[in-house]
């Protein structure tokens, strides 16, 4: 997967695409079950906490973010839904940061 | 129907600690998951699936698998396996179909308890096994199920009839309904706990009601466990000591709160605070996860109840005591070992941490532990040998493996007894504190789970372009020792990282999955021609430090022994 780290604007939709494709790959062996953007993925078992790392590595590099352990928590990366918007309020947050 | 009566039994079976506590505190919270769960629903709970397990065919010495992430429903299945006669054996969520299979068939499971959510892991599994005539699924019965027709729970399934039976949680806990009394005595077998061994094939280490109780008894009295306790249990209920969290406060009366996974330390640590912790018991990869969010204060967190933490699998970094004494300064820090074919060996009393910061301390109550030459004979204090455990903590042997026991439980001096060899190497001090020194094998441990190198490989072997392979523990800041595979690909054949850890995936728990693989052309060999392991962990691309991975080091001496910054410490438990 080509990084986007010098890109300026990275839509949303896109990013949901980008780490449901990671998540299908990564842990459902290419395999999509369907499961919707708004589940939990811990409940729905396709991450646990061995994955969640994975995860985190993923968003890291893929988005040029650094994520701090006290945002790893649920609400941030519990659903396709909830790691979109927590990357996208990373990315707005480090453009805020540059300006 | 003759109902089990706690005194005909004397209080002696695991689930009568349940059942008296229920019975003196039955509004008390025993359990906080997602609800809270008094010790009366538990018990009613356990009741009422023990009967349904009952009616679809389970039998006295019955195995009931039970595979879920930590929640009420586990704790209700292990007291309900019990109660029918059976015994439970609760296993890894994250475990593959392959090697699920594989302990369903090992121990002839009649039933299984199992989440709808690991059923793509289950499913597969259960087809491969015929001796499983029963499933209870938790959060409704999944689609694949075999027979899982409405009216399955009416004892149809009973008497070995050829239609497994598969009924929701809900339904088969819904009635009130109480198991007949199966007639169970203290010396059959209550749990099988699978451990990895060297040769790469777990084996069920068979406990007895009585070494349920007398270990529950043991540990929780020298910890010190009270009734206003709120334990918080990380570990997994697969893991002993996650487990007998749950049997010690079924029998002292306190409630456990169980966290279905440590993949968010931080919602963790709120959640304890929610409840008001008091007992942490944990393994070092834990403690270190928290260390990284402390100091708690600055996250608004109060955990100032927090009054003892345990820590076992392996010992903790003096550097993180301290740390972990600044980050609960009303705790308590208790280091032990143990090993599952007998749970727990020796802990360190807090008192003497400052001055025996690397042992594991004594042996603990009604137990004897001692170090032995190559003959069996006990050595001197300062001797390096092997430990060995006698008492009524001792597994009765592994389920179907008389040869890998016979191994391990050897004869001690009194006649017909039989002592716990536990390849573990170990040295005594003049005052008779024990210091862990390293292992016989080439088993280490990872988070806190051993790992045997074994299994790993034979996984990465069943990767069609994988040559040579070969895996090694590395020594890692939060896990203790991480695990690194080292594959060649056949010549012609490409491999990558990803492609071999995905392979990984698929096939082992999650703990089992490299942290580190590295590609190389081929691997270093002996003049023999077996591959040279020692070379590997220091190789590039290994451990952050490059130290070796060598886990024996018989020359160790107390002073020194285990030092938690090399690699000896990843195998104490």
């Amino acid at each position: 997967m080509s990084s986007t780290a010098g890109d300026t604007r990275i839509e949303g939709a896109d990013v949901a695409q980008r780490i449901r494709a990671f998540l299908v790959d990564s842990f459902l062996l290419g395999d999509d079950t369907g499961f919707a953007n708004d589940d939990s993925l811990i409940e729905a078992g396709i991450v646990d906490s061995t994955g969640v790392m994975e995860v985190v590595a993923f968003l890291e590099e893929s988005f040029a973010i650094t994520i701090d352990d006290d945002e790893l928590v649920a609400d941030n990366l519990d659903s396709v839904e909830r790691l979109a918007a927590f990357v996208g309020r990373k990315l707005a947050a480090a453009d805020a940061g540059a300006q | 129907m003759t109902r089990h009566d706690i005194r005909r039994s004397g209080g002696q079976l695991a689930h009568d600690q349940l059942i008296a506590s229920a019975a003196r505190r039955p509004d008390a919270p025993a359990v906080i998951a997602e609800t809270t769960h008094t010790f009366g629903d538990l018990d009613r709970a356990s009741d009422a699936l023990a009967a349904h397990l009952q009616a679809v065919g389970v039998r006295r010495g019955d195995r009931v698998v039970i595979l879920a992430d930590n929640s009420a429903e586990v704790v209700v299945a292990l007291y309900a396996a019990l109660k029918a006669g059976g015994v439970f054996v609760v296993v890894n969520p994250t475990t593959k179909p392959g090697k699920l299979a594989y302990i369903l068939q090992d121990c002839a499971a009649r039933a299984m308890v199992v989440h709808q959510r690991v059923a793509r892991f289950a499913l597969p599994a259960l087809a491969e096994s015929p001796s499983v005539t029963a499933t209870v699924w938790i959060g409704g019965v999944p689609d694949g199920a075999a027979g899982a027709a409405p009216g399955a729970a009416d004892a149809s399934g009973a008497d070995g009839a050829d239609r497994r039976s598969a009924v929701a949680y809900g339904d088969a806990v819904a009635r009130d309904a109480v198991p007949d009394d199966p007639g169970t005595i203290d010396a059959d077998l209550g749990a099988l706990v699978y451990t990895s061994g060297s040769t790469g094939s777990p084996k069920g280490v068979m406990l007895t009601h009585r070494n349920l109780v007398h270990n529950a008894w043991s540990i929780s009295t020298y910890l010190g466990y009270r009734e206003d306790d709120v334990i918080a249990c990380l570990l997994p209920l697969s893991f002993d000591y996650g487990l007998f969290q749950v049997l010690m406060a079924a029998r002292v009366g306190c409630a456990v709160l169980l966290e279905r996974g440590f993949a968010y330390p931080r919602d963790c640590l709120a959640r304890m605070a929610e409840h008001g912790a008091t007992v942490l018991p944990g393994v070092p990869t834990i403690f270190a996860t928290l260390l990284q969010l402390a100091p708690f204060d600055d996250l608004g967190l109060d955990l100032g109840r927090v009054r003892m933490l345990t820590n076992t699998a392996a010992t903790l970094p003096p550097a993180h005591i301290e740390r972990l004494g600044k980050a609960f300064p009303q705790a308590r820090i208790f280091s032990m070992y143990g090993l599952t074919e007998c749970t727990r060996v020796s802990y360190l009393e807090p008192e003497r941490l400052a001055d025996k910061i690397t042992s594991v301390g004594k042996a603990m109550p009604n137990t004897e532990a001692y170090v032995v030459d190559e003959q069996g004979r006990r050595v001197p204090p300062g001797t390096v040998g092997e430990l060995v455990v006698r008492g009524a903590s001792v597994m009765r042997g592994y389920w179907g493996k008389p040869e890998e026991t016979a191994a391990v439980l050897r004869p001690g001096d009194i006649p017909g007894e039989l002592v716990l060899h536990t390849g573990d190497q170990f040295v005594a001090d003049e005052e008779g504190f024990l210091y862990f020194v390293g292992r016989g094998d080439d088993v280490f441990k990872s988070k806190g789970e051993k790992v045997s190198p074994r299994e790993v490989e034979h996984v990465l072997y069943e990767l069609a372009d994988v040559a040579e392979a070969a895996v090694v523990g590395v020594p890692d800041e939060i896990d203790g020792m991480a695990i690194k595979a080292v594959v060649a690909p056949r010549p012609g054949a490409t491999l990558t990282e990803a492609e071999v850890r995905r392979h990984c995936r698929a096939r082992l728990e999650s703990y089992l999955v490299p942290k580190h693989v590295e590609i190389r052309a081929s691997l270093p060999k002996t003049e023999s021609g077996k591959i040279r392991k020692a070379s590997l962990a220091e190789a590039p691309g290994g451990g952050p430090d490059g130290a070796p991975a060598d886990t024996t080091r018989a020359d160790a001496l107390p002073a020194e022994a285990p030092d938690a910054d090399t690699a000896a410490p990843a195998d104490a438990r």
